[in-house]
């Protein structure tokens, strides 16, 4: 079997085993739904790695997909309106801030993002009358497409929401990553002079990517926001974008269904790890990091890709 | 405009004392930064956790001389020392450890494995010295309060912050600058700096400049950290804020500029001091929107070369 067969196949028995882990328990539907939000905005940052760019600071755009979620709940409460115009709002304020940094490459590259999501940081915290500071905005209850559902059969919703674009984003960038603007992306990271000479412009190819990185985020963002039902300034905060680089190397860089593999991974570690361990979490991430970097380079999905490589030549 | 500095004169004069108090520091941490990414290449995310332990020990290596019986005067060279020791214990084990596994590698994995340490660090401060606020003033309350003119007003600041730390950032400075062009140390440094590869063919022992060179960085983040800890109270997330701050002052300078960063951090930590007194929720916005209007600009920085693209 191919490997890309093989891709598509296994992204779609961990989408049915996430809705029997689901079903199993009430809270695993929460935990999964967030893990599948996660997975969305960190494929933005598998987008980017293809460049050799790092964003720090990617939660900036799943802040302003919350937001945008808490913001406008009041006016149009209704999560298939709102999800859009999240991403939307997302979308833009990557075209304009990619303008802005696709001029920028590695270090400035990643410190810049980094520099903006605290900006935001700092003015969610600071603009009190209007996002309620560190105490966050609670989001109302909403409908979905016009109809009015209970709790539980939102949660529903919401989680096969997620799983729908998960399933759709993962296959829209394995064939963004095979596309010519895909094999761009790769061209800017081992020697970016080369795409000059045959006339494509990095900065655009880059901007592109950073642009649809930026609408993924938007969507994980406001995914989380009608999860949690809570925004707080928290989620454009360095350590969320640290985080979302983390699940990409853990997941591992190489395939599309990494950032899933990695997320899930993440958010069910986190869940036993906080509780036990709340005080050393963010040196264990860090030591996870270092062993991942140092001797498994290629993350979960490099392991299992690996293996199966093994045992398709036995 | 009379009117207002006549209203807003001695806050103005408060709001420049304290810029160049908090540029003394930034610019302690910018330019071990700087110098650290000049040779080895490797943006140090973990620089801003050096800072904090140095704060903290510093605090640590100050109340224990008190409580060894120590006279007060004994809390400027413990400021000194606890810095030394920060710098000589992590750095060697730092460099040797981590980063020369990846010299070789590509810049993303270098950021992330310093972002990694910097995590690690983070909670091991946490573990050692706990999340309460420590404080230890006893350096500042030593050297009492001067009073510096400004205009028609006097303002009285303490002779800390607004002497001592602006001396030992001018003395780094100048002592950074002389050792750099003329020991023969500093020369190979600056050598490795400019081409690595044919410094390494003229007989240079480009691993010993590198963990010179990162120990030496490590010991200025630690010292700007030690020289902070009296002025505030200690609290976890002091290395992240100083990493992020920083690092707008190298952008802002141009990576690899010493004088430069000098100049920079003046611009911020006042830039910041004005905002903190005039319009306080712009504080944290500031430094940035100075580096974000520089960088759209001059790209390189303010002082920085363009750099030959290597092809």
């Amino acid at each position: 079997m191919t490997l890309p067969r093989m891709e598509a196949l296994l992204g779609l028995l961990v989408a049915a085993l996430l809705v029997l882990a689901a079903l199993s328990t009430p809270w695993m539907k929460f935990v999964l739904t967030i893990a599948l939000a996660k997975g969305i905005a960190v494929l933005g940052i598998l987008l980017l790695l293809r460049a050799g760019q790092v964003s720090f600071g990617h939660a900036l755009y799943v802040a302003i997909g919350a937001y945008s979620v808490a913001f406008l709940a009041p006016s149009i409460p209704d999560a298939a309106l709102l999800l859009p115009a999240a991403a939307l709002v997302a979308t833009l304020a990557g075209a304009l801030i990619g303008l802005f940094v696709s001029r920028y490459r590695e270090i400035f590259f990643g410190m810049l993002n980094l520099a903006l999501s605290m900006v935001f940081y700092s003015m969610l915290e600071k603009f009190y009358h209007l996002t309620k500071g560190t105490d966050g905005i609670r989001v109302p209850p909403l409908t979905a497409a016009g109809m009015t559902l209970d709790r539980v059969t939102f949660e529903w919703t919401v989680f096969a929401t997620a799983l729908v674009l998960a399933l759709a984003f993962g296959a829209f960038a394995r064939a963004y990553l095979l596309s010519p603007m895909g094999e761009a992306l790769g061209a800017i990271k081992t020697r970016e002079t080369r795409l000059e000479f045959m006339g494509v412009s990095p900065r655009r190819v880059l901007l592109s990517a950073y642009i649809l990185s930026a609408m993924m985020a938007g969507c994980a963002g406001a995914l989380v926001a009608m999860t949690t039902r809570h925004v707080t300034p928290l989620l454009s905060y360095w350590t969320a974008s640290g985080e979302l680089v983390f699940i990409a190397i853990l997941g591992g860089a190489g395939g599309v269904l990494g950032p899933f593999l990695g997320a899930i991974a993440y958010e069910l570690v986190r869940v036993y790890a906080a509780a036990t361990v709340a005080d050393m979490w963010q040196m264990i991430l860090g030591a996870v990091l270092l062993l991942v970097i140092l001797f498994a380079r290629g993350g979960i999905w490099g392991l299992l890709s690996a293996r199966a490589g093994k045992g398709a030549g036995a | 405009m009379g009117g207002w500095f006549q209203d807003n004169g001695p806050l103005l004069g408060l709001a420049l004392l304290d810029g160049i108090a908090s540029a003394a520091l930034i610019f302690m941490v910018a330019v071990g930064l700087n110098l650290v990414f000049g040779v080895l290449r490797v943006l140090n995310v973990a620089h801003g956790s050096l800072f904090a332990i140095g704060a903290y020990a510093a605090a640590s290596v100050g109340v224990f001389a008190a409580s060894a019986g120590l006279p007060a005067w004994a809390s400027l060279p413990a400021l000194l020392l606890a810095a030394i020791l920060v710098g000589l214990v992590l750095g060697p084990l730092v460099e040797r450890l981590l980063l020369r596994r990846i010299y070789d590698e590509e810049p993303v994995l270098q950021l992330l494995v310093t972002f990694a340490l910097f995590m690690i660090l983070e909670d091991a401060q946490k573990l050692i010295w706990g999340v309460q606020p420590v404080s230890f003033s006893t350096p500042v309350s030593l050297l009492g309060t001067v009073d510096v003119p400004f205009g028609a007003d006097v303002i009285p600041y303490n002779t800390y912050q607004v002497i001592l730390l602006p001396l030992v950032a001018v003395a780094t400075l100048a002592g950074l600058a002389l050792f750099l062009r003329r020991t023969l140390t500093g020369r190979v440094i600056v050598a490795v700096t400019t081409d690595r590869e044919a410094a390494t063919a003229m007989g240079i022992d480009a691993r010993r400049v590198f963990l010179l060179t990162f120990t030496f960085g490590a010991m200025l983040a630690a010292l700007g950290g030690a020289l902070s800890a009296p002025t505030t109270s200690l609290v976890p997330g002091i290395g992240a804020s100083t990493i992020v701050l920083s690092f707008a002052v190298v952008a802002t300078a141009g990576l690899g500029q010493i004088e430069g960063a000098a100049l920079t951090a003046l611009m911020i930590g006042i830039g910041r001091s004005v905002a903190v007194t005039f319009a306080p929720e712009l504080e944290v916005v500031v430094p940035y929107m100075i580096m974000v209007l520089v960088l759209l600009v001059r790209p390189q920085g303010l002082f920085g070369v363009v750099e030959t693209r290597r092809i």
